[in-house]
Protein backbone atom coordinates (compact mmCIF):
# COMPACT_ATOMS: atom_id res chain seq x y z
CA UNK A 1 0.00 0.00 0.00
CA UNK A 2 1.17 3.34 -0.51
CA UNK A 3 0.95 5.49 2.39
CA UNK A 4 1.80 9.82 3.10
CA UNK A 5 4.99 10.45 4.85
CA UNK A 6 2.68 13.08 6.58
CA UNK A 7 1.00 10.01 8.66
CA UNK A 8 4.95 8.98 9.86
CA UNK A 9 6.85 12.07 10.57
CA UNK A 10 6.85 15.84 11.54
CA UNK A 11 9.49 18.17 10.02
CA UNK A 12 10.90 21.46 10.01
CA UNK A 13 12.81 23.15 7.23
CA UNK A 14 15.04 26.68 6.97
CA UNK A 15 18.11 27.53 4.99
CA UNK A 16 21.33 27.95 4.47
CA UNK A 17 22.05 30.06 1.23
CA UNK A 18 20.85 28.64 -2.07
CA UNK A 19 20.44 24.97 0.01
CA UNK A 20 16.81 23.96 2.29
CA UNK A 21 17.73 21.34 4.78
CA UNK A 22 14.58 19.78 6.40
CA UNK A 23 14.38 17.69 9.07
CA UNK A 24 12.30 14.76 8.96
CA UNK A 25 11.38 13.10 12.30
CA UNK A 26 9.39 9.75 12.93
CA UNK A 27 6.30 10.17 14.67
CA UNK A 28 6.66 7.33 16.73
CA UNK A 29 10.21 5.29 17.16
CA UNK A 30 9.17 2.13 15.62
CA UNK A 31 8.47 4.01 12.47
CA UNK A 32 12.04 5.59 11.94
CA UNK A 33 13.50 1.63 10.44
CA UNK A 34 10.89 2.48 7.21
CA UNK A 35 11.90 6.19 6.89
CA UNK A 36 15.87 5.06 6.62
CA UNK A 37 14.37 2.40 4.15
CA UNK A 38 11.73 4.33 2.24
CA UNK A 39 12.85 7.64 2.13
CA UNK A 40 16.27 8.11 0.56
CA UNK A 41 17.93 11.11 -0.82
CA UNK A 42 17.80 9.61 -4.27
CA UNK A 43 13.33 8.98 -3.50
CA UNK A 44 13.50 12.98 -2.14
CA UNK A 45 15.26 14.09 -5.09
CA UNK A 46 12.67 12.39 -7.61
CA UNK A 47 9.86 13.86 -5.15
CA UNK A 48 10.64 17.51 -5.81
CA UNK A 49 11.60 16.87 -9.34
CA UNK A 50 12.61 20.14 -10.71
CA UNK A 51 12.23 22.25 -7.41
CA UNK A 52 15.42 21.07 -6.47
CA UNK A 53 18.05 22.23 -8.99
CA UNK A 54 21.09 20.51 -7.27
CA UNK A 55 21.92 17.29 -5.30
CA UNK A 56 20.26 16.05 -2.47
CA UNK A 57 21.99 14.74 0.55
CA UNK A 58 20.89 12.67 3.44
CA UNK A 59 22.12 12.65 7.36
CA UNK A 60 21.05 9.83 9.80
CA UNK A 61 19.99 10.69 13.44
CA UNK A 62 18.62 7.48 15.33
CA UNK A 63 19.00 9.28 18.17
CA UNK A 64 16.48 11.60 17.49
CA UNK A 65 14.78 9.22 14.87
CA UNK A 66 15.42 11.73 12.69
CA UNK A 67 16.87 12.23 9.23
CA UNK A 68 17.75 15.04 7.69
CA UNK A 69 18.10 16.58 3.92
CA UNK A 70 20.02 19.08 1.91
CA UNK A 71 18.37 20.22 -0.69
CA UNK A 72 21.28 22.06 -2.88
CA UNK A 73 20.28 24.88 -5.06
CA UNK A 74 16.27 25.40 -4.74
CA UNK A 75 15.98 28.67 -3.09
CA UNK A 76 16.24 30.28 -6.28
CA UNK A 77 19.52 31.92 -5.72
CA UNK A 78 18.62 32.14 -1.71
CA UNK A 79 18.70 34.85 0.86
CA UNK A 80 18.09 38.22 -0.58
CA UNK A 81 18.84 36.98 -4.37
CA UNK A 82 15.81 34.77 -4.29
CA UNK A 83 12.55 36.45 -5.73
CA UNK A 84 10.13 33.15 -4.63
CA UNK A 85 7.79 33.58 -1.65
CA UNK A 86 9.48 31.30 0.14
CA UNK A 87 13.05 32.19 -0.07
CA UNK A 88 13.71 30.88 3.01
CA UNK A 89 12.60 27.09 2.45
CA UNK A 90 10.04 27.34 5.78
CA UNK A 91 7.68 25.13 3.80
CA UNK A 92 9.89 22.50 2.01
CA UNK A 93 9.65 20.50 5.10
CA UNK A 94 5.69 20.00 4.41
CA UNK A 95 6.08 19.85 0.60
CA UNK A 96 8.05 16.64 1.66
CA UNK A 97 6.30 15.03 3.95
CA UNK A 98 3.98 15.18 0.80
CA UNK A 99 5.94 12.28 -0.65
CA UNK A 100 3.93 8.73 -0.33
CA UNK A 101 5.85 5.62 -0.04
CA UNK A 102 5.33 2.04 -0.44
CA UNK A 103 4.70 -0.67 2.19
CA UNK A 104 3.67 -3.96 1.88
CA UNK A 105 0.25 -4.77 4.13
CA UNK A 106 1.98 -6.94 6.95
CA UNK A 107 4.28 -4.16 7.99
CA UNK A 108 2.05 -1.10 8.04
CA UNK A 109 -0.41 -3.78 10.17
CA UNK A 110 2.06 -4.36 12.49
CA UNK A 111 2.78 -0.71 12.58
CA UNK A 112 -0.64 0.41 13.33
CA UNK A 113 -0.81 2.29 10.07
CA UNK B 1 29.49 27.54 42.02
CA UNK B 2 25.52 27.59 41.19
CA UNK B 3 24.20 24.23 41.21
CA UNK B 4 22.19 25.03 38.50
CA UNK B 5 21.76 28.25 35.57
CA UNK B 6 19.43 29.46 33.89
CA UNK B 7 19.48 31.45 30.52
CA UNK B 8 16.89 32.51 28.84
CA UNK B 9 15.92 33.31 25.28
CA UNK B 10 14.29 36.71 24.72
CA UNK B 11 14.76 37.10 21.06
CA UNK B 12 15.36 34.78 18.05
CA UNK B 13 15.68 37.69 15.62
CA UNK B 14 15.49 41.29 15.03
CA UNK B 15 11.73 42.25 14.59
CA UNK B 16 10.66 39.35 17.70
CA UNK B 17 8.05 39.82 19.94
CA UNK B 18 9.14 42.62 22.24
CA UNK B 19 7.60 42.00 24.68
CA UNK B 20 8.97 38.46 25.02
CA UNK B 21 12.29 39.58 27.09
CA UNK B 22 10.33 41.66 29.41
CA UNK B 23 8.26 38.36 29.96
CA UNK B 24 11.28 36.01 30.67
CA UNK B 25 12.55 38.91 33.40
CA UNK B 26 9.20 39.42 35.05
CA UNK B 27 8.00 35.81 34.47
CA UNK B 28 9.68 33.83 37.12
CA UNK B 29 13.59 33.29 38.32
CA UNK B 30 16.63 33.84 35.31
CA UNK B 31 19.67 34.09 36.13
CA UNK B 32 21.11 35.02 32.15
CA UNK B 33 19.07 36.92 29.39
CA UNK B 34 19.99 36.14 25.83
CA UNK B 35 18.87 37.99 22.81
CA UNK B 36 20.00 37.13 19.06
CA UNK B 37 19.59 40.16 16.80
CA UNK B 38 20.95 39.63 13.79
CA UNK B 39 20.73 37.35 10.87
CA UNK B 40 23.00 37.42 7.82
CA UNK B 41 21.20 40.77 5.44
CA UNK B 42 20.82 42.50 8.64
CA UNK B 43 24.88 43.57 9.15
CA UNK B 44 24.36 44.38 5.49
CA UNK B 45 21.10 46.99 6.49
CA UNK B 46 22.84 48.09 9.45
CA UNK B 47 26.04 48.97 7.26
CA UNK B 48 23.63 51.12 5.11
CA UNK B 49 21.96 52.93 8.16
CA UNK B 50 25.60 54.30 9.85
CA UNK B 51 26.43 55.43 5.85
CA UNK B 52 23.54 57.36 6.36
CA UNK B 53 23.81 58.56 10.26
CA UNK B 54 27.42 57.72 11.63
CA UNK B 55 25.42 57.35 15.08
CA UNK B 56 22.92 54.69 13.75
CA UNK B 57 24.28 50.63 12.32
CA UNK B 58 22.70 48.49 15.80
CA UNK B 59 19.52 47.32 16.62
CA UNK B 60 17.79 50.23 18.26
CA UNK B 61 15.48 47.72 19.85
CA UNK B 62 17.98 46.97 22.57
CA UNK B 63 18.12 50.19 23.97
CA UNK B 64 14.23 50.44 23.98
CA UNK B 65 14.34 47.31 25.63
CA UNK B 66 16.64 48.00 28.55
CA UNK B 67 15.10 51.07 29.37
CA UNK B 68 11.99 49.04 30.31
CA UNK B 69 14.08 45.87 32.17
CA UNK B 70 17.45 47.39 33.40
CA UNK B 71 16.55 48.28 36.53
CA UNK B 72 14.76 44.86 37.69
CA UNK B 73 17.97 43.11 35.94
CA UNK B 74 19.94 45.59 38.22
CA UNK B 75 17.87 44.24 40.84
CA UNK B 76 17.54 40.63 40.38
CA UNK B 77 21.63 40.80 39.03
CA UNK B 78 19.93 39.21 35.63
CA UNK B 79 22.95 39.46 33.09
CA UNK B 80 22.05 40.14 29.09
CA UNK B 81 24.15 39.03 26.31
CA UNK B 82 23.59 40.74 22.89
CA UNK B 83 24.95 40.65 19.40
CA UNK B 84 22.74 43.90 19.05
CA UNK B 85 25.76 46.28 18.38
CA UNK B 86 25.60 45.10 14.56
CA UNK B 87 28.18 47.55 12.85
CA UNK B 88 28.37 50.19 15.51
CA UNK B 89 28.94 48.33 18.56
CA UNK B 90 30.46 51.19 20.37
CA UNK B 91 27.67 53.52 19.24
CA UNK B 92 24.95 50.85 21.03
CA UNK B 93 27.00 50.90 24.06
CA UNK B 94 27.31 54.58 24.41
CA UNK B 95 23.39 54.72 24.06
CA UNK B 96 23.07 52.05 26.74
CA UNK B 97 25.22 54.03 29.26
CA UNK B 98 22.93 56.66 28.40
CA UNK B 99 19.81 54.63 29.80
CA UNK B 100 21.62 53.50 32.61
CA UNK B 101 22.49 57.02 33.55
CA UNK B 102 18.83 58.77 32.72
CA UNK B 103 17.35 55.71 35.12
CA UNK B 104 19.73 56.92 37.80
CA UNK B 105 21.84 53.79 37.69
CA UNK B 106 25.16 55.41 37.57
CA UNK B 107 27.93 53.19 39.01
CA UNK B 108 26.11 49.96 39.36
CA UNK B 109 26.33 48.96 35.59
CA UNK B 110 28.98 47.76 34.16
CA UNK B 111 28.77 47.27 30.30
CA UNK B 112 31.14 44.78 28.20
CA UNK B 113 31.77 45.55 24.77
CA UNK B 114 33.00 43.59 22.44
CA UNK B 115 34.70 44.22 19.05
CA UNK B 116 37.04 42.94 16.61
CA UNK B 117 34.38 40.65 14.30
CA UNK B 118 34.18 44.01 11.60
CA UNK B 119 36.47 43.63 8.69
CA UNK B 120 35.37 45.95 6.40
CA UNK B 121 38.01 48.20 6.49
CA UNK B 122 41.11 45.89 6.94
CA UNK B 123 39.77 43.32 3.56
CA UNK B 124 42.62 45.47 1.54
CA UNK B 125 45.06 44.79 4.05
CA UNK B 126 44.36 41.01 3.73
CA UNK B 127 44.17 41.13 -0.18
CA UNK B 128 47.68 42.75 0.05
CA UNK B 129 48.90 40.15 2.00
CA UNK B 130 47.92 37.47 -0.43
CA UNK B 131 45.24 36.31 2.62
CA UNK B 132 43.50 33.88 0.66
CA UNK B 133 39.62 35.11 1.02
CA UNK B 134 37.27 32.41 -0.99
CA UNK B 135 33.93 32.16 -1.18
CA UNK B 136 33.36 28.00 0.72
CA UNK B 137 30.58 27.87 -1.91
CA UNK B 138 31.74 28.58 -5.04
CA UNK B 139 35.47 28.93 -4.39
CA UNK B 140 35.69 32.58 -6.39
CA UNK B 141 38.19 34.86 -5.21
CA UNK B 142 36.73 38.04 -2.79
CA UNK B 143 38.88 40.19 -5.28
CA UNK B 144 35.71 39.60 -7.58
CA UNK B 145 33.19 41.55 -5.74
CA UNK B 146 35.68 43.51 -3.46
CA UNK B 147 34.50 46.74 -5.00
CA UNK B 148 30.57 45.79 -4.01
CA UNK B 149 31.46 44.92 -0.32
CA UNK B 150 29.04 46.47 1.69
CA UNK B 151 29.98 44.64 5.29
CA UNK B 152 32.16 41.99 6.58
CA UNK B 153 32.04 40.32 9.79
CA UNK B 154 33.60 37.48 11.32
CA UNK B 155 31.60 35.27 13.61
CA UNK B 156 32.82 35.10 16.98
CA UNK B 157 32.75 32.29 19.60
CA UNK B 158 31.95 32.90 22.97
CA UNK B 159 35.44 33.42 24.74
CA UNK B 160 34.92 37.02 24.23
CA UNK B 161 31.75 36.92 26.09
CA UNK B 162 33.39 34.78 28.50
CA UNK B 163 36.25 37.48 29.34
CA UNK B 164 33.37 40.43 29.90
CA UNK B 165 31.34 38.23 32.58
CA UNK B 166 34.45 37.37 34.44
CA UNK B 167 35.12 41.52 34.19
CA UNK B 168 32.04 41.77 35.85
CA UNK B 169 29.96 43.06 32.71
CA UNK B 170 26.07 43.52 33.64
CA UNK B 171 25.14 43.85 29.76
CA UNK B 172 27.32 42.37 27.58
CA UNK B 173 27.02 44.11 23.57
CA UNK B 174 28.81 42.71 20.69
CA UNK B 175 28.25 42.87 17.32
CA UNK B 176 28.39 39.26 14.93
CA UNK B 177 28.53 37.09 18.09
CA UNK B 178 27.30 33.37 17.16
CA UNK B 179 23.68 32.49 18.58
CA UNK B 180 24.73 29.84 20.25
CA UNK B 181 28.16 32.07 22.06
CA UNK B 182 25.11 33.79 24.27
CA UNK B 183 24.07 30.79 25.85
CA UNK B 184 27.14 29.28 26.04
CA UNK B 185 29.26 31.82 27.31
CA UNK B 186 27.20 31.93 31.00
CA UNK B 187 27.94 27.95 31.44
CA UNK B 188 31.55 28.69 30.38
CA UNK B 189 31.65 31.14 33.60
CA UNK B 190 29.51 30.21 35.93
CA UNK B 191 30.24 26.37 35.89
CA UNK B 192 34.06 26.99 35.23
CA UNK B 193 34.04 24.53 32.31
CA UNK B 194 37.23 24.60 30.04
CA UNK B 195 37.51 25.55 26.62
CA UNK B 196 39.13 22.63 25.98
CA UNK B 197 36.59 20.06 27.67
CA UNK B 198 34.76 19.79 23.77
CA UNK B 199 31.94 17.74 25.56
CA UNK B 200 31.09 20.87 28.08
CA UNK B 201 31.54 23.15 24.96
CA UNK B 202 29.46 21.22 22.43
CA UNK B 203 26.98 20.91 25.62
CA UNK B 204 25.95 24.46 25.71
CA UNK B 205 26.14 25.06 22.07
CA UNK B 206 23.78 22.75 21.49
CA UNK B 207 21.27 24.54 24.61
CA UNK B 208 22.40 27.59 22.15
CA UNK B 209 21.01 26.19 19.19
CA UNK B 210 18.14 25.30 20.90
CA UNK B 211 16.97 28.30 22.28
CA UNK B 212 18.56 30.86 19.57
CA UNK B 213 15.20 31.01 17.23
CA UNK B 214 13.03 32.13 20.68
CA UNK B 215 9.51 30.62 20.60
CA UNK B 216 10.65 28.09 17.76
CA UNK B 217 11.09 25.64 20.56
CA UNK B 218 8.58 26.21 22.76
CA UNK B 219 5.66 25.41 20.24
CA UNK B 220 5.63 28.53 18.06
CA UNK B 221 6.26 27.09 13.99
CA UNK B 222 5.73 23.44 15.36
CA UNK B 223 4.11 20.89 13.29
CA UNK B 224 3.57 18.22 15.87
CA UNK B 225 0.26 18.26 16.82
CA UNK B 226 -0.17 22.11 16.67
CA UNK B 227 -3.72 21.68 16.84
CA UNK B 228 -3.40 21.17 20.80
CA UNK B 229 -1.07 23.43 21.25
CA UNK B 230 -2.04 25.99 24.24
CA UNK B 231 -2.30 29.46 23.93
CA UNK B 232 0.30 30.42 21.68
CA UNK B 233 -0.84 33.98 22.10
CA UNK B 234 1.07 33.64 25.22
CA UNK B 235 3.34 32.07 24.64
CA UNK B 236 6.51 31.05 27.12
CA UNK B 237 10.20 31.38 25.27
CA UNK B 238 12.19 28.59 26.18
CA UNK B 239 14.71 28.69 28.81
CA UNK B 240 17.92 26.38 29.29
CA UNK B 241 18.65 25.05 32.84
CA UNK B 242 21.56 23.77 33.06
CA UNK B 243 24.12 22.03 35.81
CA UNK B 244 27.51 21.28 36.29
CA UNK B 245 27.68 18.17 34.96
CA UNK B 246 26.74 19.25 31.49
CA UNK B 247 23.32 17.76 31.75
CA UNK B 248 20.54 20.30 31.01
CA UNK B 249 16.45 21.18 30.77
CA UNK B 250 14.87 23.05 28.23
CA UNK B 251 11.65 24.86 29.84
CA UNK B 252 9.96 27.82 30.29
CA UNK B 253 7.90 29.93 32.32
CA UNK B 254 5.27 28.30 34.58
CA UNK B 255 1.79 30.08 33.08
CA UNK B 256 3.01 31.03 30.15
CA UNK B 257 1.73 29.36 26.67
CA UNK B 258 3.06 27.52 24.18
CA UNK B 259 4.65 23.77 24.65
CA UNK B 260 8.02 22.34 25.41
CA UNK B 261 8.50 18.54 24.61
CA UNK B 262 10.84 16.02 23.43
CA UNK B 263 8.79 16.94 19.47
CA UNK B 264 9.16 20.75 19.51
CA UNK B 265 13.09 20.69 20.63
CA UNK B 266 13.50 17.97 18.04
CA UNK B 267 11.72 20.07 15.24
CA UNK B 268 14.57 22.94 16.71
CA UNK B 269 17.44 20.68 16.80
CA UNK B 270 16.87 20.10 13.42
CA UNK B 271 16.62 23.68 12.41
CA UNK B 272 19.04 24.83 9.75
CA UNK B 273 20.87 21.86 9.83
CA UNK B 274 23.94 20.95 8.09
CA UNK B 275 25.70 17.52 8.32
CA UNK B 276 24.46 17.17 11.92
CA UNK B 277 28.00 15.18 12.94
CA UNK B 278 29.56 18.61 12.28
CA UNK B 279 28.32 21.35 13.93
CA UNK B 280 31.23 24.21 13.61
CA UNK B 281 31.04 27.15 15.39
CA UNK B 282 34.39 29.15 16.65
CA UNK B 283 34.11 27.51 19.92
CA UNK B 284 33.76 23.30 19.07
CA UNK B 285 32.65 21.07 16.44
CA UNK B 286 29.71 19.30 17.92
CA UNK B 287 28.05 16.07 17.31
CA UNK B 288 24.12 16.46 17.38
CA UNK B 289 24.02 12.19 16.52
CA UNK B 290 24.82 12.19 20.17
CA UNK B 291 22.09 14.22 21.65
CA UNK B 292 19.65 12.30 24.45
CA UNK B 293 16.93 13.91 24.82
CA UNK B 294 13.85 12.41 27.57
CA UNK B 295 10.63 14.19 29.01
CA UNK B 296 11.20 15.39 32.82
CA UNK B 297 7.73 16.46 33.38
CA UNK B 298 5.50 19.05 32.14
CA UNK B 299 7.27 21.74 29.54
CA UNK B 300 10.59 20.19 30.61
CA UNK B 301 12.90 17.67 28.61
CA UNK B 302 15.71 16.82 30.00
CA UNK B 303 19.38 16.82 27.21
CA UNK B 304 22.27 14.80 27.88
CA UNK B 305 24.96 12.85 26.61
CA UNK B 306 26.51 15.49 23.99
CA UNK B 307 29.92 15.35 22.31
CA UNK B 308 32.36 17.62 20.75
CA UNK B 309 35.52 17.76 19.26
CA UNK B 310 37.93 20.05 18.74
CA UNK B 311 37.00 23.91 17.04
CA UNK B 312 39.25 24.71 13.65
CA UNK B 313 41.78 26.67 13.23
CA UNK B 314 39.31 29.37 11.20
CA UNK B 315 36.73 31.78 11.48
CA UNK B 316 33.96 31.71 9.29
CA UNK B 317 33.21 35.00 7.62
CA UNK B 318 30.11 36.66 6.40
CA UNK B 319 30.78 39.07 3.89
CA UNK B 320 27.29 41.08 2.02
CA UNK B 321 28.12 42.77 -1.22
CA UNK B 322 25.48 44.19 -3.85
CA UNK B 323 24.30 42.27 -6.46
CA UNK B 324 21.61 44.34 -8.41
CA UNK B 325 17.82 45.18 -7.87
CA UNK B 326 14.29 43.62 -7.12
CA UNK B 327 10.89 44.10 -6.99
CA UNK B 328 8.16 41.79 -6.22
CA UNK B 329 4.34 43.15 -7.08
CA UNK B 330 1.11 41.04 -6.83
CA UNK B 331 -2.84 41.05 -7.84
CA UNK B 332 -5.38 39.15 -7.28
CA UNK B 333 -7.68 37.44 -9.95
CA UNK B 334 -11.04 36.03 -8.28
CA UNK B 335 -13.78 33.30 -9.63
CA UNK B 336 -14.45 32.07 -11.82
CA UNK B 337 -11.22 31.08 -13.44
CA UNK B 338 -9.00 32.34 -11.33
CA UNK B 339 -6.30 31.10 -12.41
CA UNK B 340 -6.56 30.87 -15.67
CA UNK B 341 -7.12 34.88 -15.32
CA UNK B 342 -3.80 35.46 -13.39
CA UNK B 343 -1.95 32.65 -15.88
CA UNK B 344 -3.20 35.27 -18.70
CA UNK B 345 -2.09 38.25 -16.80
CA UNK B 346 1.27 36.73 -16.26
CA UNK B 347 1.56 36.18 -20.07
CA UNK B 348 0.65 39.68 -21.08
CA UNK B 349 3.04 41.53 -18.40
CA UNK B 350 5.92 39.13 -19.73
CA UNK B 351 5.14 40.49 -23.32
CA UNK B 352 4.73 44.02 -22.79
CA UNK B 353 8.10 43.63 -20.42
CA UNK B 354 9.81 42.16 -23.33
CA UNK B 355 8.48 44.72 -26.07
CA UNK B 356 9.99 47.86 -23.80
CA UNK B 357 13.13 46.11 -24.09
CA UNK B 358 14.11 45.57 -20.16
CA UNK B 359 16.85 43.57 -18.70
CA UNK B 360 16.49 41.05 -16.33
CA UNK B 361 18.12 38.58 -14.93
CA UNK B 362 15.67 36.38 -13.47
CA UNK B 363 11.83 36.82 -13.88
CA UNK B 364 9.40 34.99 -11.47
CA UNK B 365 5.56 34.35 -11.22
CA UNK B 366 3.75 32.60 -8.41
CA UNK B 367 0.63 31.58 -8.49
CA UNK B 368 -0.56 32.28 -4.86
CA UNK B 369 -3.01 29.95 -3.99
CA UNK B 370 -1.97 26.86 -6.37
CA UNK B 371 1.79 26.67 -6.35
CA UNK B 372 3.63 29.46 -4.51
CA UNK B 373 4.85 27.43 -1.94
CA UNK B 374 4.84 23.44 -3.33
CA UNK B 375 4.93 24.08 -7.13
CA UNK B 376 3.85 21.14 -8.97
CA UNK B 377 3.47 18.94 -6.05
CA UNK B 378 0.33 20.93 -4.85
CA UNK B 379 -1.26 19.20 -8.36
CA UNK B 380 -4.10 21.04 -10.08
CA UNK B 381 -5.75 23.31 -8.39
CA UNK B 382 -9.79 23.11 -8.09
CA UNK B 383 -11.72 24.32 -11.42
CA UNK B 384 -13.57 26.48 -8.53
CA UNK B 385 -10.94 28.11 -6.91
CA UNK B 386 -12.05 31.41 -5.13
CA UNK B 387 -9.63 33.34 -6.03
CA UNK B 388 -5.65 33.48 -6.80
CA UNK B 389 -2.95 35.69 -6.39
CA UNK B 390 0.00 36.25 -9.35
CA UNK B 391 2.80 37.41 -7.76
CA UNK B 392 5.41 38.54 -10.07
CA UNK B 393 8.93 39.40 -9.28
CA UNK B 394 11.62 40.68 -11.43
CA UNK B 395 15.87 40.71 -10.88
CA UNK B 396 18.82 42.57 -12.93
CA UNK B 397 21.86 44.69 -12.77
CA UNK B 398 19.47 47.42 -14.20
CA UNK B 399 18.19 49.48 -11.46
CA UNK B 400 15.98 51.86 -14.35
CA UNK B 401 14.59 48.55 -15.48
CA UNK B 402 13.53 46.91 -12.25
CA UNK B 403 12.04 50.66 -11.35
CA UNK B 404 10.20 50.70 -14.92
CA UNK B 405 8.82 47.22 -14.23
CA UNK B 406 6.86 48.52 -10.74
CA UNK B 407 5.16 51.38 -13.30
CA UNK B 408 3.75 48.06 -15.34
CA UNK B 409 1.36 46.35 -12.84
CA UNK B 410 -0.92 48.33 -11.99
CA UNK B 411 -1.89 49.29 -15.62
CA UNK B 412 -3.07 45.53 -16.22
CA UNK B 413 -6.43 46.39 -13.63
CA UNK B 414 -7.94 48.15 -16.76
CA UNK B 415 -5.50 46.48 -19.44
CA UNK B 416 -5.99 42.86 -18.53
CA UNK B 417 -8.40 40.10 -17.71
CA UNK B 418 -11.36 41.16 -15.17
CA UNK B 419 -11.87 40.89 -11.59
CA UNK B 420 -8.82 42.18 -10.67
CA UNK B 421 -8.20 43.75 -7.28
CA UNK B 422 -5.36 43.76 -4.17
CA UNK B 423 -3.52 46.97 -5.54
CA UNK B 424 -4.01 49.16 -2.41
CA UNK B 425 -0.26 48.81 -1.40
CA UNK B 426 0.97 51.07 -4.69
CA UNK B 427 3.64 50.23 -6.72
CA UNK B 428 6.37 47.36 -5.77
CA UNK B 429 9.66 48.58 -4.00
CA UNK B 430 12.61 48.22 -5.48
CA UNK B 431 14.81 46.84 -3.17
CA UNK B 432 18.99 46.39 -3.57
CA UNK B 433 20.08 42.93 -3.02
CA UNK B 434 22.30 41.72 -1.00
CA UNK B 435 24.24 38.45 -1.91
CA UNK B 436 26.44 36.80 1.22
CA UNK B 437 29.84 35.56 0.13
CA UNK B 438 30.41 33.00 3.34
CA UNK B 439 34.46 32.63 3.83
CA UNK B 440 37.09 31.43 5.73
CA UNK B 441 40.04 33.06 7.68
CA UNK B 442 42.58 31.96 9.74
CA UNK B 443 41.71 32.89 13.54
CA UNK B 444 45.48 34.32 14.24
CA UNK B 445 44.32 37.36 12.03
CA UNK B 446 41.81 38.38 14.23
CA UNK B 447 41.78 40.13 17.43
CA UNK B 448 39.16 40.58 19.68
CA UNK B 449 38.52 43.53 21.87
CA UNK B 450 36.49 43.39 25.03
CA UNK B 451 36.30 46.52 27.29
CA UNK B 452 34.22 47.72 30.02
CA UNK B 453 32.31 50.53 30.08
CA UNK B 454 30.81 52.00 33.49
CA UNK B 455 27.85 53.55 33.32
Amino acid sequence: MKIELLKLAHARSGDKGDTANVGVIALKDEFYPLLVREVTAEKVKEHFGAIVKGKVERFELPNLGALNFLLHESLGGGGTLSLMTDAQGKTFSTALLRMKIEIPETEASELGL
Amino acid sequence: MKEKVRVASGQGFWGDLLTAPVEQVRGGQIDYLMLDYLAEVTMSIMQKQKQRRPEAGYARDFVSLLQEILPECVEKDIKVLSNAGGVNVEGCAKAIKTVAQELGLSGKVKIGVITGDDILLRLDEFLEKSVEIKNMDTGESLSLIRDKVQSANVYLGAKPLVEALGKGAQIIVGGRLTDTGLTLAPLMHEFNWSFEDWDKVATGTIAGHIIECGAQASGGNCQYDWQNIPDLANVGFPIVEAYPNGDFVITKHEGTGGRVNVQSVKEQLLYEMGDPREYITPDVVADFTTIHLKDDGENRVKVSGIKGKPNTEFYKVSIAYSAGWKAVGTLVYSYPDAFEKAKMADLILRSRLDKLGLQFDVILAEFVGVNATHGHLAGEPPKDIPEVQLRFGVRGQSKEDVERFTKELAPLILTGPPSVTGFAGGRPKVEEIMAYFPALIPKDLIETRVEILDA
